[in-house]
Parts: structure tokens; C-alpha cells; sequence
């Protein structure tokens, strides 16, 4: 596992090592946050809400 | 054998093709769209492989996706022309219609005052739809023509990239499920009904519940049929059952989920298809 921080309220919260790009996590805050990797690390942002184009 | 997995987010059905990809042996990876960057004049990509499968959950990114690694020379189910056939409705209805497949009496109009007016030759209750969309986002159903002029008004002013450009449709007055079959390669192996209690749109993103589907020798050659026109080599084909006039195809998904489908059926769909997939990437 992975401590890392939410980007919204600065709390911690841990996501699995093998969590895939994109991954979607929601921090007790409330907010909906997307796994990022860059240079073989991992944060988090805040997750794209919904588009317009996106479902089956 | 190596596998490409495109996607943007890994839902259950993206994470089971990883999974079930490996256990078959095969090497998997993913390409995760918002990292993905290819320059015009350099044709090659990091990771190598044999086939790509499309999971990309946003319409656009999987059509460009896709277009962008046929370009490069990569075999992608599904490729970009079965995407653009499939997601946006109005080619969809009308490729199906010229080839005699039965679908639902749709009619396309780009000015409100026409959309009025022929909605009164297909009769009320009409369907209005967005062109693109899923999960029956603001699919809706006006019972007159006030309710309908509401409705065209509000998409007028929507964000939709299709806003006016009116798709209506017949309210076909189905049971209170549609199916959903499954096309992989050249077979039909599982599908569901969609059977909503509460909602007369059947999605079961809308809270319809998935029951196993017997597929009948007269469905599975209209899904076939379906996938010969609309091309492409996994597909998720809605149909209605009509009282009169009987199946009726709604609407071709590019991408379909099947989460529900694996689990109602205890069918392996990623098994099922990735293996589809290798032996007709390697042929």
C-alpha cells in the first residue's frame, strides 16, 4: 500500500501499489480523486467528473 | 502474445481483461489515454503488441485512440470506423435502416418547427435522443407536442456537440425489458434482458436489473447480420421485442460494459474474447 495525500483537504489516505492510472478513489473528505503516475510515482487528483461522451 | 488495453478508467471490465489476459498467459498492457501522446512523424510506440482492445469509457478518446494505433499499424477492436458508426445514433439507425434491418421509426430534423411537425406524422408519445450519448442520459419521452417543444428547447440550450440536430423516435411499446446480446467475432455468446420495473428506459445504468437471455436462432441472426454492416469485432446490440412487428435493433455499442452479463450468465466474457481475438489476429 501506498500513503499518499488528498490534494483537496491535505488529508492521507493509502491506494494499493499496483493501482492502475486513473484508478478512482474517494477520500472521506468527500472528494472523488483519479490515481496519476509520473516517473513511476503515484498522487492524486481530483477526478474528471462525467463527460458528456462518455458510457456505452 | 502481447495485449494492449486502452483505456481512460479501469472499471471492473477492464480490470477483468487484465486479469483473465494474464491467467491465459498472455502479456498485458495498458495504455492510459491521458498519458498517451503520439507525434505525427514518429511512428512507433513504446510498448509493442499484437492487438490492442478499446476500453476507453469517453466516446472520443476511444475513437482517436483507435484511429491513432490502426495508423500505426496495429489490429484494435473495435477500430475507429465501427466507433463512429456506433456511437453516434443518427449513423447507426440509418446504416441499419438502408441494410433492412428493423429498427425503432426514427426521423432526424435540424429546426424545431420541423421536429413538431413530423413528430405529429410518427405519433405521440415520440422519444427524443441525444445523437451522442449513453446510458440514457437525457433520453426522454413527450407524451404531446408541448411536452416535446420543452424538450427540444432545453437541448437547444444544452452543451450537447449536437444540439441542433433533433434525433426522435417512436416510443415502441415494448414489455418492460429490452436484451442486450453480446457479438464476439462471429458468435453470439451470451446476452441479458434488461428489465426495469420502475423506468421505461431500460439501461441498467438507470436501476434496470440483469436477467440471463435465451438467444433464439431468429436473434442471433440478426445480431450477426448487425455486426456484418456495422463491422467491428465485439459489440453490445440493444433490441426491443415489439408485440407487432417483433425485434426491432435500438442501438449498437463500440464499447460495451458487461459487468452485470458475467455475472447473471457465469459467462467469462474476457476470456471468451480475448481468446477470440488472438486467433483472429492470428490469421
Amino acid at each position: 500500500m501506498v500513503n499518499l495525500k488528498c490534494p483537496i483537504c491535505g488529508g492521507e489516505l493509502t491506494v494499493e501499489d499496483d493501482a492502475l492510472p486513473g484508478e478512482l478513489v474517494e477520500h472521506e473528505c468527500g472528494a472523488q480523486l483519479e490515481v496519476v503516475k509520473q516517473n513511476g510515482k503515484l498522487s492524486l487528483r481530483l477526478a474528471e467528473q462525467i463527460g458528456e461522451d462518455w458510457g456505452e | 502474445m502481447k495485449i494492449g488495453i486502452l483505456y481512460d478508467m479501469p472499471r471492473w471490465e477492464e480490470k477483468n481483461l487484465i486479469e483473465e489476459g494474464k491467467k491465459l498467459g498472455y502479456q498485458v498492457t495498458t495504455i492510459y489515454s491521458k498519458d498517451f501522446v503520439l507525434f505525427s512523424n514518429e511512428f512507433n510506440i513504446e510498448n509493442d503488441v499484437n492487438l490492442f482492445i478499446q476500453r476507453n469509457i469517453s466516446h472520443n478518446r476511444a475513437l482517436i485512440t483507435s484511429f491513432l494505433v490502426e495508423q500505426l499499424g496495429y489490429p484494435v477492436i473495435n477500430d475507429h470506423m465501427t466507433l463512429i458508426r456506433c456511437e453516434n445514433k443518427i449513423f447507426t439507425t440509418y446504416i441499419l435502416a438502408k441494410h433492412n434491418i428493423p429498427t425503432p421509426k426514427t426521423f432526424i430534423a435540424f429546426d424545431k418547427t420541423n421536429a413538431m411537425e413530423y413528430s405529429k406524422k410518427l405519433g405521440y408519445p415520440v422519444v427524443i435522443k441525444p445523437v451522442e450519448g449513453s446510458w440514457g442520459r437525457m433520453v426522454a419521452k413527450a407524451d404531446n407536442l408541448d411536452v416535446l417543444y420543452s424538450y427540444l428547447e432545453y437541448q437547444e440550450f444544452s452543451t450537447q456537440k449536437y444540439k441542433d440536430i433533433y434525433y426522435i423516435q417512436e416510443f415502441v411499446n415494448k414489455p418492460n425489458r429490452d436484451i442486450r446480446i453480446f457479438v464476439i467475432g462471429d458468435e453470439t455468446p451470451v446476452g441479458i434482458y434488461r428489465v426495469n420495473e420502475n423506468n421505461w428506459r431500460t439501461n441498467t445504468a438507470l436501476g434496470a436489473k440483469a436477467y440471463p437471455l435465451k438467444i433464439d436462432e431468429e436473434l442471433k441472426e440478426l445480431a450477426l447480420k448487425v455486426k456484418d454492416i456495422i463491422g467491428g469485432f465485439f459489440l453490445g446490440i440493444d433490441i426491443f421485442e415489439d408485440k407487432d412487428r417483433g425485434y426491432l435493433v435500438d442501438e449498437v455499442n463500440g464499447v460495451p460494459e458487461y459487468k452485470n452479463t458475467v455475472r447473471v450468465n457465469n459467462f467469462n466474457i474476457s476470456k471468451f474474447l480475448l481468446e477470440k481475438a488472438v486467433e483472429w489476429v492470428k490469421k
